[in-house]
């Protein structure tokens, strides 16, 4: 089971390699359309990763609710195995 | 059963070319918003052509390039799903225009996968010795369904027509046409819809491409395994001209090393069952891809349909 503090930077290396993101500008309040600049296909192949990384399903109807780096952390954090 | 292949191609679009810039002058969008996250720089726009003028003038070049004449057709397959009349259809209306004489006629509706599933139609009826020559057309006017007024769609969409002569195969020749690999998502229909009476085209986009991204890579390896060919001996690679982010990330996942990667979309936008056809027509045309190398072709899109196959390059 991977930590919160886990989590976000587990998200930041996938931000980066996926969508160029520097990792220290990814912090649990930050918004991936606005604040990071995250397109909408980018954020797929982001939540993709993050499913195959932390073990997680996170279907299209959930992707949607997932407006802040924090909201992601949160929802894997629960749903994890 | 007979062997059934492609002997020739041909395509029409239509003259008037419309480019990002163009687009944003009338709705909220850049040239490199759209180069970036779809792919395409320009698109042409049906000035006055029906669907079935697009379908007629492709049909005619493809017939040309075999060496045939309306004479020798026998079945007429139009792949669209943006057909301006639901009666006759647009395989008829060729038929008379081109002066075929009593051939089968019939239109096939399976959106951007429509030309993968016609061919592998023509290619049954050719097999079962119901059909001699078959004219497979994948034909749209996109431009009558689209929502001008929407950013998120308008920008993606392009009309154009590609048709291909298929054939039986001399005794003793090999098969051209591999056998289909064909196939739905049906429970997820309704994130790519062009719905209800005079109807506009709606996507989920993000849905689309993870779908698009994670299912299509595995049965396009199928349809090589079905074909008898390596992902490594396909010389080309024809997908569904959706967005070159779909195609990359297909690519991604297939493991085909030595294909030419179709992206004709580039100056074609997305023509749906148009745009698999018109591709390998011009690439034919471009000679990028020795004849008889082995080509996968596969469509992907509304419904949601998949369907493709590994053809012989004519």
């Amino acid at each position: 089971m991977a930590s919160r503090e886990e989590i976000v930077t587990g998200l930041a290396d996938i931000l980066n390699e996926l969508a160029g993101v520097e990792q220290a500008d990814v912090t649990e309040e930050k918004t991936f359309t606005d604040d990071l600049d995250v397109d909408s296909l980018s954020m797929v192949e982001v939540i993709m990763a993050a499913e195959d990384k932390f073990g997680v399903k996170i279907p299209d109807t959930e992707m949607q609710n997932l407006k802040t780096v924090g909201d992601a952390v949160s929802y894997i954090e629960a749903n994890q195995k | 059963m007979a062997g059934s292949r492609i002997v020739a191609l041909g395509h029409y679009q239509p003259s008037r070319v419309v480019t990002n810039e163009e687009l944003s002058h009338t709705i909220d969008t850049n040239d490199e918003w759209i180069r970036d996250r779809v792919g395409i720089a320009e698109r042409r726009i049906a000035d006055g052509e029906s669907v079935t003028d697009m379908a007629t003038f492709a049909a005619e070049k493809a017939l040309a390039n075999a060496g045939l004449t309306a004479a020798d057709i026998d079945l007429v397959v139009v792949a669209t799903c943006s057909a301006e009349d639901r009666c006759p259809s647009v395989a008829a209306g060729v038929a008379a225009r081109l002066g075929i004489s009593a051939p089968g006629a019939f239109d096939l509706n399976a959106a951007c996968s429509g030309f993968s599933y016609a061919l592998a139609t023509a290619a049954h009826a050719v097999q079962a010795g119901a059909s001699v020559n078959a004219l497979v057309i994948g034909a749209e006017k996109l431009s009558d369904v689209i929502d001008w007024t929407d950013r998120t769609t308008a920008v993606l969409f392009g009309d154009g027509a590609g048709a291909a002569v298929v054939s039986t195969v001399p005794d003793g020749e090999p098969s051209g046409i591999g056998p289909v690999l064909w196939g739905s998502a049906p429970e997820k229909g309704d994130v790519l819809t062009i719905a209800g009476w005079r109807p506009y085209i709606k996507q989920e986009g993000q849905s689309v491409f993870r779908w698009a991204t994670t299912a299509i890579a595995p049965v396009a390896r199928q349809a090589c395994e079905k074909a008898g060919v390596a992902p490594e001996e396909i010389a080309a690679f024809v997908a569904h001209q959706a967005n070159t982010r779909i195609i990359d990330g297909i690519v991604k996942r297939l493991g085909i090393p030595n294909a030419v990667i179709a992206k004709d979309l580039v100056e074609s936008g997305n023509t749906s069952a148009a745009s698999i056809p018109l591709a390998l027509s011009k690439l034919v045309e471009r000679r990028e891809v020795p004849s008889g190398a082995p080509v996968l072709l596969f469509g992907f899109g509304g419904g949601l349909t998949y369907a493709g196959q590994v053809v012989r390059c004519p």
